[in-house]
């Protein structure tokens, strides 16, 4: 099966999409990496390099688009969200300008570049801005359509994507619609909710668990901000039990976005994978299986999932 | 300029500061002494310089002013209201939970504001933005951004001044209100911004140095401006904060403080002093 990374199906987006001139793009001295080095290639005329100085060049693209521009601006997720989050939040997402942020090298499989780089915060930081549309990717199609979707939404979106090269599990007739989850596979025992690379191990998961007689739904939320209630609302009601999955701090991301929705809308049990620590260098493989990102965790969970909910039941009786 | 016109300015600004005072006098919060500071730069950009349009304000090839120092905008909102974009009584709901008038500048509220802007050292990022794009769509409108000297501290203001040097944007033009204050007092003292000239020469813009209350040095800064080719144009305007309130000059203490009624009475009456006095000279 084809691997690509999303930072891959970025550039390669940026450059589809690109015709419309309306579109600028900046990067901050990470153009090779974030591949918005494709774009320039091909509209040099309308690529900007703004140096290592991300604070300055989210403020600029919020001064472009200020003009009837769709800038996007490029760096990594920790410079990104991190770096510059105050002026994300004061120049774009307060003037709710049409800024489209695409942060690359999210999460901890960025790999050996270890800690400083392996952003696992920004799903909560951008979540936060109101206006700001956080959409997170799992596989190519997925991301090159984000993009499409990005440029055709008026307003803020922050895009996250991979260093990683992720299989397809999307098909490719896939349609994309921001802030519409997709169900993979139906399941009745328990949902396991997953975000980006994490979906592909949500549907492996699932079928281990079919093997030991536990039928999983698999929901893939890709736009984590407006997030999908409905769907997510109707696993908790149908399935009884929520796990969810993301490359990212457990703490404000898609769990916490999950946990929002149930106690809302239909209280149950949700069990969260994701990372409440600094990552580290190394491979991704390693790293997965370090910081307990892998399909044994969400199986793991899941059956703890399905446990809880007995008790919960018993109790209710 | 003719002198008349420089009298006729004059009378503009002062009734500028004389709204802006009502702003924060009605808010009973604000910052005063900046507001005094750039009233005669606004008055000078908005009906001398700046091609904009009351009724049009989205105007696309409108010159634009980003307010980088955006705290004093009660100066800003005092210009735009003699220029017809907001009702004049509005000045009053400045601060106010039902007013559009925010504590500082909010671009999707106000008519005739280009950015929002408050968070210091941003507005002139985003004016570069702005200059970035005339110079690739090829328009011809002009970018003006307003910052404080206290502001040069902020690192990102550095990071523009590389940029817009970087990318020759001509079309840009800020002006340093060098009136020598920040909150925590004289800013050689607090954390040292000078020699401010010097710096932006290093960082490759054309510097022209004005005095913050004479039209003809603005006028002649201005035009240098526009004149210069190549490179972006930081005017060091040597400023009084508190100007023309004479309790209020150079005073650190009202940056951010609003005057009492007994103050603020004062303060009208010193003006309208003035006021009167440049329309007896007429």
């Amino acid at each position: 099966m084809a691997k690509t990374a999303t930072r891959e199906s970025y550039g390669k987006a940026l450059v589809e999409y690109g015709k419309d001139e309306r579109i600028v793009v900046l990067d901050a001295d990470l153009s090779k990496s974030t591949k918005t080095d494709n774009f320039k290639q091909v509209y040099p005329e309308r690529f900007f390099n703004a140096g290592i100085a991300e604070g300055n060049m989210m403020c600029v693209a919020a001064g472009l688009a200020s003009t009837g521009k769709i800038a996007f601006a490029s760096t990594f997720a920790m410079f990104a969200a991190g770096r510059a989050f105050e002026q994300v939040r004061n120049s774009i997402g307060y003037t709710n300008l049409n800024v489209k942020i695409g942060a690359t090298h999210a999460g901890i499989s960025v790999g050996e570049d270890g800690a400083s780089h392996q952003c696992l915060e920004d799903i909560a930081l951008m979540r936060t801005i109101p206006n700001m549309v956080v959409i997170n990717p799992a596989d190519d199609i997925e991301a090159r359509l984000a993009v499409k979707a990005a440029i055709d939404h008026e307003g803020p979106v922050y895009m996250r994507f991979g260093r990683l090269a992720v299989e397809d599990v999307n098909p490719a007739d896939y349609k994309f619609e921001i802030g519409k989850g997709v169900q993979l596979k139906d399941g009745t025992d328990v949902t396991i909710i997953a975000t980006g690379l994490m979906v592909q191990m949500a549907l492996t998961a699932s079928e281990e668990l079919a093997k030991e007689g536990i039928s999983a739904r698999v929901v893939n939320i890709h736009t984590i901000k407006p997030i999908d209630s409905d769907i997510i609302a109707k696993a908790a009601k149908e399935t009884g039990a929520i796990v969810t999955a993301e490359e990212h701090s457990i703490y404000g991301g898609l769990g916490s976005a999950v946990a929002e929705v149930v106690t809302d809308k239909a209280p149950c049990v949700v069990k969260m994978i994701g990372t409440d620590k600094f990552g580290r260098s190394g491979k991704p493989a390693e790293l997965f299986e370090i910081y307990g990102l892998t399909v044994e965790n969400i199986v793991k969970k899941a059956k703890e999932a399905v446990e809880a909910k007995k008790c919960c039941c018993a109790e209710m009786r | 300029m003719e002198q008349k016109r420089a009298t006729e300015l004059a009378i503009i600004a002062n009734k500028v500061r004389k709204n802006a005072l009502t702003a924060v006098y009605s808010a009973a919060s604000g910052h005063p002494g900046g507001s005094l500071s750039i009233a005669d730069l606004v008055t000078y950009l908005y009906c001398e310089v700046m091609n904009v349009d009351a009724k049009n304000p989205k105007m696309a090839d409108r010159d634009r002013l980003v307010l980088s120092k955006g705290h004093t905008c009660p100066a800003l909102y005092s210009i735009l209201a003699y220029k017809g974009f907001i009702p004049e009584e509005d000045i009053k709901t400045f601060r106010k939970s039902d007013s559009y008038l925010q504590g500082h500048p909010d671009m999707n509220k106000v008519a005739g504001i280009d950015m929002s802007t408050g968070s210091l050292g941003q507005g002139i990022s985003a004016a570069g933005g702005m200059a970035l794009a005339g110079k690739i769509d090829k328009k011809d409108y002009r970018v003006f951004a307003i910052l404080g000297d206290g502001e040069l501290e902020e690192g990102q203001v550095w990071e523009q001044a590389m940029f817009a040097a970087h990318y020759g944007l001509d079309n840009l033009t800020i002006f340093v209100d060098f009136n020598g204050l920040q909150i925590d007092g004289d800013v050689t003292k607090v954390m040292n911004p000078t020699p401010i000239d010097k710096k932006f020469e290093s960082f490759g813009w054309n510097v022209v140095l004005a005095d913050a209350h004479d039209f003809n040095s603005l006028e002649n800064a201005v035009n240098e401006a526009k004149a210069t080719k190549g490179k972006p144009t930081a005017v060091i305007m040597k400023s009084v904060k508190g100007k023309n309130v004479s309790f209020m000059e150079n005073n650190a203490g009202w940056h951010g403080s609003a005057p009492n009624q007994e103050q603020y009475d004062t303060a009208m009456a010193e003006l309208d002093e003035i006021i009167k006095n440049l329309e007896a000279s007429l």
